[in-house]
C-alpha cells in the first residue's frame, strides 16, 4: 500500500492548517481547497474533508459529493508521481493504445491503479492539448512526445524517484 | 506604476515603444508543445553563449521567450530578428552556431531551415506554407510577446480597445458587438452581442462574466495557446464586456490540464491589478471589476455552460435544465455572460477595428476569423488561423501541408466528439458555424484531425462514443442506454464479432438518440456514428460481413501481407514481428506466413517503401 498519513497531526504530515487559511470560508473555494489538499496528501483523507466543512460551514456530504464527483481528486492515496497517458483523438490515431498498454505492463497496474510501492499512479486524459507531439504521456508536469512502446522503459527509469 | 487615466495608458506605451531598441534578439517558442521539445534548455543556451562572447544580454542580445508560434510540428522554434529568420527542431547544441552566423554575422544555418514539400528552403515565417496562408488576428501577439509581461502587451497596443469601449457608453458597447456579428468560438455559434444585451436587460444587483477555458474536446488547444501566449487579450476582453453588462465580478476557469495557462493568466491578473486596469475605478472612469482563477477538476461536462457555473460555485459540475437562460440567472442565479476564450480574445479586435472592419474578414454569417488547430495524422500540426469560410482543402493542404509521411487522405474530423468526419469529395467546403452541419458535421470549437488510410472510420467511431458514453451524465434514458448499446455494436464490429445488419441497428439507434436526447450532448452524440455510416459506410461492410479491417487497426481482423513489387528486402518488417510470420533472405522479396499473422500491425508502419498491407484472413468472403 502507498504510505499516507494515518493521522493528520502526525509530524510528517502537511500542514492542513495552512492550506484552509488560504482559502477564504466560503463554499466557492470548497474545490480549490479539495486541490490544495489533493496536491499536498496526494488524496482527500477523511478528517480532511471533516475539517474542510467545518471550515467552509457547509455539511459533510457536500464536501464529500465534490471530492467524488471531479477526476483530479481521489479518496485513495495516488503514487508520488502520476503518470497521465493521453488518450484524445490525435494520440489514438498515432498509436496511443500501444503507448498505454505498454505502461500497463510496465507498471503491472491498470489505469486508475498505484503501484505497490507507491511511486506510480497511472491514468488516462482525454487531452493534455499537446497534439503535436503525439502520443504524449505526462508524468507529473513533464510531458513525454512522440512516445512508443519501446521508450516507456527508459521514461519510468528515468522518472523514478530513487532517493525514496 | 498605476494607471490613473487613459492618457497614463498611452504614455506609457509611447515610452515603451520608444525605448524598444530594435537590436539583435531571438523569439523563442515556449509554448507547451516547445517546452516539451526543450525550448527552455535553447534559452539558458543562448543566455551563456553570448554572455561567453562578451554580449550584454538585454543591450547587445536579447533571448525573449514567447507564447505558442503555432508550428508544433516542427518545434522547438526560435526566429532570429530583425530578418525573422525561422529555424525549426532546435537543440541546445545549434545555439553556438546560430549566435555565430546569424545573429553576429548574418548568414542562415540552412540545416536548421524548413523545406517546404518541394524541397525549397524557406527562411522565414513569410515564406513559409504554413504561416503565408494565415491571417492571425487574434492570435497575432502569440509567439511575438512575452506573455509574462504586461509591459509587452501595452507597447503593442494592448488595453487600448478598453479605453476605447470605456470613453463609449454601455449600451454602445453592446450595439458595436452586436453589429459586429461576433458568435461565440467555443462551438455553439450563438451571437456574442444577443447574449451580452439579454444580460444587460436582465434585472438583479450582481452581474457577472466568465470566461470558459474548460477546453474539452479532444485535438483542440488554441484556447490553451492564447490562455498561456497572451493572456492578456483575454483579460482586456472580459474587462470590456464587464464594462458593457455592467460586471463588476469575472471568473477564469480554466481546465486542470493546463498548469501553464493558469500561471500565466494568474500573473497577468496581478500585473493588471498593480497597474489599477483591475480594482477600483479603472483608468478614472468609474468602473470597478476584478478577476478570479477557477482551476477546473477534469470533468468535461463542466465545459458545458451551467455545468461550469456550478462547478465555480463549489458544487459537482451537473448541468441543469435551461428554461431560463444563464444571461438572466446564471452564476448563483444572478445574471453571468459566459464566453469562450477565444471569443474574449475577439472582442479587443472588435473595439479596436470597429464593426465595419470586423465584418470584413471571413463570411456573411460567420465573420471575423477562426483559429483551428490541425492534429492527427497532417505533416505540419499546430495553430493556424485564417477567416471563416476558408476551405477545408486549404487548411489541411495549404497550411497543414497534407498527410504526414507516406499516408493518403481518407478523413477529416471536425467539431470535437459530437462532430462529424469528412471524406475527400467535401474538402472543397468552406468552414464556418453553418455550413459544416449541413454535411453532418460541425465546426465546433476549432479542433480538425486528419486521418489517412491507416485510420479505420469504425474504430474511430467506437473512439469517440466510448469517450461520450464516459462523459454522459446518465440523466435522461437515450443518451445512457443507448450510447451504450451503439458502443457495445461497435465494439463487436472492432473485435471480429460483427453480425450482418449491425450497420443498419447503429444508424435506427443513432436517430432515434438525436431525435430523443434532453441535452445538446446527445443530441449530438451519435454524429460521430452517423457521419462516418454515411460516407464510409463500406468499411462498416467489411466489418461485419468479412470481419475484415482494411486499415489494419482492429486487431485480429487482417493478415499483413508483402506487395512483391515493392519489397527489397529489407528485413525491418521481419525484425518487429513478434511472431515470426514474416521470412526471406535479405535483399530478397520477403513474405508473411497467414496462419501465424496474428494480425497485430507491428509490421505495418515499419516499411519504408509501402510494401506491407492489411488483407483479409483466409476463409473471410470479400
Amino acid at each position: 500500500m502507498p504510505r499516507s498519513c494515518d493521522t493528520l497531526s502526525a509530524p510528517s504530515c502537511p500542514d492542513l492548517d495552512a492550506i484552509l487559511a488560504r482559502h477564504p470560508a466560503h463554499p466557492r473555494y470548497l474545490l480549490a481547497a479539495l486541490q490544495d489538499i489533493q496536491a499536498a496528501f496526494r488524496h482527500i483523507p477523511r478528517e480532511a474533508m471533516v475539517r474542510v466543512a467545518a471550515h467552509m460551514g457547509i455539511p459533510e456530504s457536500r464536501v464529500y459529493g465534490v471530492a467524488t464527483f471531479y477526476k483530479a481528486l481521489s479518496l485513495v492515496p495516488k503514487g508520488r508521481k502520476t503518470v497521465k497517458v493521453c488518450m484524445g483523438t490525435a494520440c489514438h490515431l498515432r498509436g496511443a493504445p500501444g503507448v498505454l498498454e505498454a505502461l500497463e505492463n510496465a507498471l503491472g497496474i491498470a489505469p486508475g491503479d498505484t503501484t505497490e510501492d507507491g511511486a506510480f499512479s497511472l491514468e488516462t486524459v482525454n487531452c493534455l492539448g499537446a497534439c503535436a507531439l503525439a502520443p504524449v504521456v505526462m508524468v507529473e508536469d513533464t510531458p513525454y512526445g512522440a512516445m512508443t512502446p519501446a521508450r516507456v522503459a527508459s521514461m519510468l527509469e528515468k522518472e523514478r524517484d530513487h532517493a525514496v | 506604476m498605476r494607471f490613473e487615466n487613459l492618457e497614463d495608458l498611452e504614455h506609457r506605451r509611447r515610452e515603451l515603444e520608444a525605448r524598444r531598441a530594435e537590436g539583435a534578439r531571438v523569439r523563442i517558442c515556449a509554448g507547451t508543445g516547445c517546452l516539451a521539445g526543450g525550448s527552455a534548455h535553447v534559452k539558458a543556451a543562448f543566455e551563456t553563449e553570448a554572455a561567453r562572447r562578451g554580449l550584454t544580454l538585454g543591450v547587445d542580445f536579447r533571448a525573449e521567450t514567447t507564447g505558442c508560434h503555432g508550428f508544433c510540428e516542427e518545434g522547438p522554434l526560435v526566429v532570429v530578428e530583425p530578418g525573422g529568420i525561422l529555424y525549426r527542431r532546435v537543440q541546445p547544441g545549434d545555439v553556438a552556431e546560430i549566435l555565430e552566423s546569424t545573429v553576429l554575422g548574418g548568414i542562415p544555418v540552412e540545416r536548421l531551415l524548413y523545406r517546404d514539400a518541394s524541397g525549397k528552403v524557406c527562411l522565414s515565417e513569410k515564406e513559409t506554407p504554413f504561416y503565408a496562408g494565415q491571417d492571425r488576428q487574434v492570435l497575432h501577439r502569440c509567439g511575438h510577446i512575452d506573455p509574462k509581461e504586461i509591459d509587452d502587451y501595452i507597447r503593442t497596443g494592448g488595453y487600448r480597445a478598453l479605453g476605447t469601449a470605456l470613453s463609449m457608453e454601455p449600451e454602445e458597447v453592446v450595439r458595436t458587438v452586436v453589429a459586429s456579428g461576433l458568435r461565440g468560438r467555443g462551438g455553439g455559434g450563438f451571437p456574442t452581442g444577443a447574449k451580452w444585451e439579454s444580460c444587460r436587460r436582465a434585472s438583479g444587483t450582481h452581474r457577472f462574466v466568465i470566461a470558459n477555458g474548460d477546453e474539452g474536446d479532444p485535438g483542440a488547444f488554441m484556447d490553451r495557446s492564447l490562455m498561456e501566449g497572451d493572456p492578456h487579450s483575454v483579460l482586456e476582453g472580459m474587462l470590456i464586456g464587464a464594462h458593457a453588462v455592467g460586471a463588476r465580478k469575472g471568473f477564469l476557469y480554466v481546465r486542470a490540464e493546463y498548469p501553464l495557462a493558469v500561471e500565466h493568466l494568474g500573473r497577468a491578473i496581478a500585473q493588471a491589478r498593480e497597474r489599477g486596469l483591475l480594482g477600483r475605478n479603472i483608468l478614472g472612469s468609474g468602473m470597478d471589476f476584478d478577476l478570479e482563477i477557477c482551476r477546473g477538476g477534469g470533468a468535461f461536462v463542466c465545459g458545458e455552460s451551467s455545468a461550469l457555473m456550478a462547478s465555480i460555485e463549489g458544487r459537482a459540475g451537473e448541468p441543469r435544465v435551461k428554461y431560463i437562460r444563464s444571461t438572466e440567472r446564471g452564476l448563483w442565479n444572478c445574471p453571468t455572460v459566459l464566453n469562450n476564450v477565444e471569443t474574449w480574445a475577439n472582442v479587443p479586435l472588435v473595439l479596436l477595428r470597429g464593426e465595419k472592419a470586423y465584418r470584413s474578414k471571413g463570411t456573411s454569417g460567420s465573420p471575423g476569423t477562426k483559429v483551428f488547430s490541425l492534429v492527427g495524422k497532417v505533416r505540419h500540426s499546430g495553430l493556424v488561423e485564417v477567416p471563416m469560410g476558408t476551405s477545408l482543402r486549404e487548411i489541411v493542404f495549404g497550411l497543414g501541408g497534407g498527410v504526414l509521411g507516406r499516408g493518403r487522405f481518407k478523413a477529416v474530423q471536425t467539431g470535437g466528439p459530437s462532430g462529424g468526419c469528412l471524406p475527400e469529395e467535401k474538402l472543397d467546403l468552406p468552414v464556418d458555424f453553418d455550413r459544416l452541419v449541413e454535411e453532418g458535421s460541425m465546426m465546433g470549437s476549432g479542433g480538425m484531425i486528419v486521418m489517412d488510410q491507416r485510420t479505420c472510420m469504425v474504430d474511430v467511431a467506437r473512439y469517440f462514443i466510448g469517450f461520450l458514453a464516459e462523459e454522459s451524465c446518465g440523466k435522461c434514458v437515450p443518451c445512457r442506454e443507448g450510447l451504450q448499446a451503439i458502443l457495445a455494436i461497435l465494439r463487436d464490429l472492432t473485435e471480429g464479432r460483427g453480425r450482418p445488419g449491425d450497420a443498419r441497428r447503429l444508424e435506427e439507434m443513432g436517430r432515434a438518440l438525436s431525435d430523443t436526447a434532453l441535452c445538446a450532448l446527445g443530441q449530438t452524440a451519435a454524429n460521430p456514428v452517423l457521419s462516418t455510416l454515411r460516407f464510409f459506410s463500406e468499411e462498416y461492410r467489411e466489418h461485419e460481413e468479412n470481419h475484415f479491417c482494411r486499415a489494419g487497426v482492429c486487431r485480429g481482423l487482417y493478415v499483413s501481407r508483402i506487395a512483391r513489387e515493392s519489397c527489397v528486402g529489407c528485413g525491418a518488417c521481419k525484425r518487429t514481428c513478434p511472431t515470426g510470420a514474416i521470412s526471406g533472405e535479405t535483399k530478397k522479396v520477403h513474405s508473411v506466413d497467414p496462419t501465424s499473422c496474428i494480425g497485430c500491425g507491428a509490421c505495418l508502419d515499419t516499411c519504408a517503401f509501402g510494401a506491407l498491407a492489411a488483407a483479409p484472413r483466409e476463409g473471410t468472403t470479400r
